[in-house]
């Protein structure tokens, strides 16, 4: 075991499997840094450190710093996937998918569909992405929803350093193409990580983040964290939670939160997107249909309003879900009668 | 054609003004007091204000994520803008967009921009409806145009932007704003037209200029004959390139490990707009030192003022989150 950073988890797996496999490259804006400028490769490494020193190892071939041109970045993951290469594209943050989504929604998802299952296509995309920064309404959003609802792209979402290492292990080497949600927000988080070279978390798993008899509270990414911070407070107080990490949202670990909620018959659903249409919706219609026996109150949702995501830290605080919120869905569910 | 005292005195003022506003954000987002991410627009001063001097109210511009120039070179209020940048309620967008979405619809300014390359179709829309509304009583039209980066021009969006205005002649003008650099990387790396985003415009099918971007006068006389250009009706776009710097990081907290040896230092000792301009203006006995010192003087107090209002400027309140996602829902 090794503590690392969710930052360094996800850097030092990248470069460890570009080592293992020469077939791994990188592409995405500003990935080298100081590209055609006097300081030169490498200057930078990456605006968000994951990929420094990764131009020095491996050289302009594999390490492929683009213009910006999103459309292009996506596409070219794409086209390297299919000749056989195992590109992991960077999108600097998640909310520029706007501008690469053909090239995502229509082509890269729907290759071997088409295809008749005659096409491989192990892209990775990372996207950055999550509120915090007061970084206002086209730098800070959670687009699970879009992707999730995408058949034919896996979606992951680490909470921790060491779901971060062998999630994003698992999805260099899966053959489908995987969007890996980082949370901005959790960079800096740090943690043991399994220093296996072979570590992988299987796609579909969640994580049983704490453990409670009373209510079920489903988070994914930087909503974990929230969740587990309420559930901590609630325990001082009896109340017990199971707080269920979903990691992946497509595939989707049904069984783990179904189980939980037929012991608890309560559940709250953690979200940062905005609630309509949302993965909040869709794991409250999984439960309402596949344990409504065991509900003992209605499904409640902590999720962003309906608005895009506000600039003023006062307005971003009161547009994110926060670990208050969560605690005071938790007492609805139990008050309910 | 020469301006007068008073238009020099004007245009000196607006680049100033710009000028002190980012160099005061530089000081006051070491503090930690402004949240959210800043792109400073020192050094590119004599693009905004030599090109917006000539617009009207009709005329639309839309800006880029580096936006505080072009907003108050359009005529944005300055205690408005801060306001904005602080998150107040008070500001020009009721603290919802800060720094990089600042807009004032009736000012002309359809917004900064946070997405890279989002500009130019946006503008080409809003020269459209100008070419819909027709040429005034002298027989010009209204134009439209999108300030864009060196790295913008690398957008698909902008090119199929300047082939959508090309083929639709609409009255828009694509004003490139090369300063050598998006983010980290240079244009020698990102720009594979040898450097030229002014010849790539061309290949579009439109007629370009190209001009040193910190001097005011050459940016103000070359966007004189592009306006009188494309205010012609049945003329359609233009572009003009010009080459330009940027004094801070891309963002406030950029580390600038890209940057040559002394590189800083040469630029705002050769390179500085504002300092050009004053040379220029001394130089032909235009204006003297006293009369730009004052302008100095009242810049630097427009700005101690607007700090003073921002800090002043009331909160927004939680339920402001749901106020305008729609007009009627
Ligand atoms: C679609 C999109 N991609 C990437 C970014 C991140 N980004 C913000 S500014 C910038 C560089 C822009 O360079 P340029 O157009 O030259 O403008 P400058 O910063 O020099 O004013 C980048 C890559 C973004 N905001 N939007
Ligand atoms: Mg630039």
């Amino acid at each position: 075991m090794a503590k690392l950073t969710y930052r360094d988890a996800i850097r030092n797996t990248m470069f460890q499997e570009m080592q293992r496999d020469e077939r791994v490259v990188v592409l995405g804006e500003d990935v080298v840094g100081g590209m055609g400028t006097a300081g030169g490769p490498e200057a930078i490494g990456g605006i968000w450190s994951t990929t420094t020193g990764f131009y020095d190892a491996f050289g302009p071939n594999r390490v492929i710093d683009t213009p910006i041109s999103e459309s292009a970045i996506m596409g070219a993951a794409g086209g390297l996937a299919l000749a056989g290469k195992r590109p992991i594209a960077e999108i600097m943050f998640a909310d520029f998918i706007g501008v690469s989504m053909d090239q995502l929604w229509n082509q890269i998802a729907k290759f071997r569909y088409m295809f008749g299952g005659k096409s491989v296509c192990p892209a990775v995309i990372r996207m950055p992405c999550g509120a915090g920064y007061n970084a206002a309404a086209q730098h800070s959003q959670m687009i699970s929803q879009f992707v999730t609802g995408m058949p034919g792209i896996k979606v992951v979402m680490p909470t921790t350093p060491e779901d971060a290492c062998g999630l994003m292990r698992q999805a260099i080497r899966d053959d489908d193409p995987v969007v890996f949600l980082e949370h901005k927000f959790l960079y800096g988080l740090t943690g043991e990580v399994n220093e296996d070279p072979d570590f992988c978390i299987p796609f579909g798993h969640a994580r049983l983040a704490r453990a409670g008899k009373d209510v079920t509270i489903v988070a994914s990414g930087m909503m974990v964290r929230y969740a587990e911070t309420a559930a901590d407070d609630l325990a001082q107080d009896g109340i017990g939670c199971d707080v269920i990490d979903i990691r992946t949202t497509s595939p989707l670990d049904e069984e783990a939160i179904l189980d939980s909620v037929e012991v608890t018959g309560r559940a709250v659903i953690v979200d940062e997107a905005p609630p309509r249409c949302s993965l909040a919706t869709d794991l409250s219609s999984l439960i309402a249909q596949k344990a409504f026996a065991s509900l003992k109150a209605p499904i409640e949702m902590v999720t962003p309003p309906h608005t895009p995501v506000p600039f003023a830290r006062e307005l971003e605080s009161a547009y994110l879900p926060s670990p208050a919120k969560i605690a005071a869905a938790v007492r609805k569910t139990l008050d309910y009668r | 054609m020469q301006l007068n005292r008073e238009a020099l005195t004007r245009a000196y003022r607006q680049m100033k003004l710009i000028r002190e506003f980012e160099e005061r954000l530089h000081e006051e987002i070491q503090t930690g007091e402004i949240a959210g991410f800043t792109h400073l627009y020192c050094g590119q001063e004599a693009v905004a204000v030599g090109v917006c001097e000539h617009l009207t109210e009709r005329d639309k511009i839309v800006s880029t994520h580096r936006g505080h120039g072009h907003c108050l070179a359009k005529g944005c209020d300055v205690d408005g803008m801060m306001k904005e940048i602080w998150g107040s309620q008070d500001g020009l967008c009721n603290g919802k967009g800060g720094s990089m979405h600042i807009a004032d619809i009736d000012k002309g300014m359809l917004g900064a921009n946070g997405i890279v390359g989002a500009g130019a179709p946006i503008a080409v829309g809003a020269a459209l409806s100008n070419k819909i509304d027709g040429p005034d009583e002298d027989g010009k039209l209204a134009i439209a145009l999108a300030f864009s980066g060196d790295g913008a021009c690398n957008q698909g969006t902008t090119f199929e932007a300047m082939n959508l205005a090309v083929v639709t002649k609409a009255p828009c003008i694509f004003v490139f704003e090369n300063n050598h650099y998006s983010e980290h990387t240079g244009v020698d790396y990102a720009v594979g037209t040898v450097q030229d985003i002014a010849s790539r415009a061309e290949a579009f099918g439109m007629k370009v200029w190209r001009a040193d971007g910190t001097d005011f006068f050459a940016v103000h006389d070359t966007f004189r004959e592009v306006l009188e250009y494309v205010r012609t009706p049945g003329n359609g776009p233009a572009a003009v390139e010009f080459d330009t710097e940027r004094f801070f990081g891309h963002f406030e907290g950029d580390p600038q490990r890209y940057r040559g040896e002394g590189e800083l230092d040469r630029l705002r000792a050769e390179r500085d707009c504002l300092k050009i301009f004053r040379a220029s203006v001394t130089g032909a006995a235009l204006l003297d030192d006293a009369d730009l010192d004052k302008v100095d003087a009242d810049a630097l107090q427009a700005i101690e003022d607007a700090v003073t209002a921002a800090r002043a400027g009331a909160r927004p309140q939680p339920e402001n989150v749901l106020d305008n996602v729609y007009i009627s829902y």
